[in-house]
């Protein structure tokens, strides 16, 4: 058989080909990127070069109050909302890889559609459904509705680490005279823990990142880090802003690290190779 | 074995197997099955209800905010009832009057004028202060009502003022649906365009339309060769593109928003970097953010993963065999790639397209901080409504017409591709 020669219009194409993959890398990557020094600029100005480094602006951080408070509100909220997501969302794909029944396409679209519409329009609804039951101005009725946009996330991915789930696994439990629920604690939880970790963790950063919903539902009592930080970059956008930036950055790597590893986990669990 | 199912009350044949009880398997079987799936429906329920609560009646309750019309139902009743009787033709008679002069003494003793002036007011600017106005002087009106109110402001002497109040005073109206898409009613109660230049929210509507297309081609653009690679890569680069792809996922919207800025303002990274080039000088900085182009290059940033993961999730399973049979048959290397394979990838780029375009269209936060004038969109202005200009009637018609249009596609997409085959990363 010939060898396959390339000719020079192909390794063109070739090589626009690697350079526009690049570009559109670089494009995704740099800008996220690029805070991460300037957030440690002793100038107060946010662009290169730098006059020097300094921890400045991550001490003006730490000493400002504001930012604290926002910071303990968002972890209630996420955290409330979290919890919910994660205990409501994983019985429902438990029950739903359990068995195919009528209506079932519809109640999964049903329950998936907090994932789809526009955030305006959940602020929106919430915001008059709220009134009249006191939940507006506090957390509570945010960690409600954070609860329902991030149990979508507990839905799916717990369902994804119940494919290939064998059943055979929870009819030893039931035949050894467990009962369902001690079945499903000892038996299936320790399978699809990947699964409702990660799925938690989506809920969770959902919450802390929520901003529409927050500004409509919550006061200047309740205000939470993303609110503090948009007002930030609206009225004065200085270098404590790109100091939070960095520290959030920092949080989705870990984040990125544990849900990879817990994924592969849960593969590996399942006898699953990539 | 069939057959042996229906025949109810006589005993099954002596074939069919049964269980320890006595019954027959196929009975207990299907008497199991079914145990099974109301198990799992319960287990189901708790979540549903929870949406239903928290999401999906508060969205529909604020969905009927847009045609639910009860100021001047509730707060003018006897003028509304007074109303019915009148033809539409001229001026009321006086027993009109006096019922809202009865009517405006009461709502001024209740406070709740204020509710019907501004209602008055989306329909006949200067209604607020007209209706004030009458509410303060109501209970020292003196019959004949007709002439002391027409002396009190002309506009009561308007038949279309009559008309705009008993059109109005219907509990339900679609006046807020009319405005949000630019019609209006002339003076004979006829629907008719706004004038071009007061057009608002037909145009908006197109403009977050066209956006967000645009946003879906520039992601697929910049996602196609991106999955590709994934998708092709040995393992090892293939997982590092992963990761360079999944990082901007979890990272906070508000802070790629803040990149953003930083790079794109006038004193901004790329402007600085620019001048010291010597491209442009000092004083022709590129005004590159507050504006579409900012909205535009922002959000393509914010969705690209939404793009890359679908199509990725499609190449992997794109066996090699198709663009070797291709080749071996004479086809190049473009004709092969782009008859053979970009066909075999199109569920992924249908998946990824519909996905982005449906979160574009509903994008609130980056369009307000990186959109000046010229990038806001349709949920910029339903917030503007509700929180600024306070006409929530008109919020929830632009929001339904919104929300139609989303729950249109996400259909769509459920029909073509089903959304129990969306994955995260």
């Amino acid at each position: 058989m010939a060898r396959q020669t390339r000719t020079t219009g192909q390794a063109l194409g070739h090589g626009l080909l690697w350079l526009w993959t690049v570009a559109a890398l670089v494009f995704l990557v740099a800008p996220i990127l690029v805070i991460v020094p300037l957030s440690f600029n002793a100038g107060a100005f946010l662009s290169f070069p730098m006059p020097g480094l300094s921890l400045r602006w991550y001490a003006e951080l730490w000493q400002t109050d504001v930012w604290w408070r926002s910071l303990v509100n968002s972890l209630i909220v996420g955290t409330g909302a979290t919890l919910i997501a994660v205990v409501l969302g994983t019985a429902a794909a438990v029950g739903l890889a359990m068995a195919r029944f009528p209506g079932k396409d519809a109640l999964m679209a049903v329950l998936i559609s907090p994932l789809i519409v526009p955030l305006v329009i959940v602020a929106a609804g919430s915001y008059f459904f709220f009134i009249p039951l006191g939940l507006t101005g506090s957390l509570l009725g945010l960690a409600l509705v954070h609860a329902a946009l991030g149990a979508p996330f507990v839905l799916i991915t717990v369902g994804a680490t119940l494919v290939g789930f064998d059943r055979n696994l929870v009819r030893a439990g039931a035949s050894l005279g467990a009962a369902p629920l001690e079945v499903f604690l000892r038996v299936t939880m320790p399978l699809i823990a990947p699964g409702m970790i990660s799925g938690g963790l989506f809920a969770f950063i959902t919450s802390f990142d929520e901003l529409v919903v927050a500004m409509f539902l919550t006061g200047p009592g309740q205000r939470t880090l993303p609110r503090q930080m948009f007002d930030g970059i609206r009225e004065n956008m200085s270098p404590t802003i790109l100091a939070v930036a960095t520290i959030l950055i920092v949080i989705s790597i870990l984040l990125l690290t544990t849900v990879e590893l817990l994924r592969r986990r849960s593969l590996r669990l399942r006898g699953i190779r990539e | 074995m069939a057959r042996a199912m229906t025949d109810g009350g006589h005993p099954a044949p002596a074939s069919t197997m049964m269980t320890a009880e006595g019954v027959p398997l196929k009975v207990s079987l299907r008497r199991a099955e079914r145990r099974r799936r109301l198990t799992a429906f319960l287990l189901a329920v708790p979540v549903l209800v929870f949406i239903l609560v928290t999401f999906v009646v508060p969205i529909a309750d604020m969905a009927l905010n847009s045609v639910r019309n009860p100021e001047i139902a509730t707060h003018l009743p006897e003028t509304a009832a007074a109303l019915q009787e009148w033809d539409g033709e001229g001026v009321p008679g006086e027993p009109v009057f006096a019922a809202l002069a009865k009517d405006l003494a009461a709502a001024a003793e209740a406070r709740t004028s204020g509710l019907v002036g501004a209602r008055l007011n989306y329909e006949i600017s200067g209604m607020r202060s007209t209706i004030q106005r009458a509410a303060r002087r109501a209970d020292r009106l003196e019959a004949p009502f007709r002439e002391a109110f027409i002396e009190l402001d002309d506009i009561w002497g308007d038949p279309v003022t009559w008309r705009v109040i008993k059109r109005e005073s219907h509990p339900y109206t679609p006046s807020f649906f009319l405005a949000a898409l630019d019609r209006t009613y002339d003076d004979e109660g006829n629907i008719v365009k706004v004038a071009s230049n007061q057009e608002i929210y037909v145009p908006l509507f197109m403009r977050t339309l066209w956006i967000s297309l645009a946003i879906t081609a520039l992601t697929l653009l910049l996602g196609f060769p991106i999955a590709y690679l994934m998708a092709h890569l040995p393992m090892r680069t293939g997982n590092l593109l992963m990761i360079l792809v999944l990082l901007p996922f979890w990272t906070s919207l508000l802070v790629r928003t803040t990149s953003w800025i930083v790079l794109l303002q006038q004193q901004g990274v790329i402007n600085d970097i620019l001048v010291w080039v010597g491209v442009i000088g000092d004083d022709g900085r590129l005004t590159m953010v507050h504006n579409l182009n900012g909205t535009i290059v922002a959000m393509t940033h914010i969705l690209l993963p939404f793009m890359v993961l679908p199509l990725y999730s499609v190449m992997r399973t794109i066996p090699p065999v198709y663009m070797r049979a291709a080749r071996s048959l004479g086809a190049n290397q473009w004709t092969a790639f782009w008859r053979v394979y970009v066909p075999q990838t199109t569920p992924g780029i249908g998946a990824g397209g519909v996905l982005v375009f449906i979160l574009a269209v509903g994008y609130y936060i980056t369009p307000a901080l990186v959109g000046g004038q010229s990038g806001q969109m349709i949920s910029n202005y339903i917030a503007y409504h509700m929180q600024r200009s306070l006409n929530w009637g008109l919020a929830a018609a632009l929001g339904t017409i919104l929300l139609a249009g989303v729950v249109a596609l996400y259909y769509l997409y459920n029909k073509i591709i089903g959304v129990d085959r969306l994955k995260l990363g």
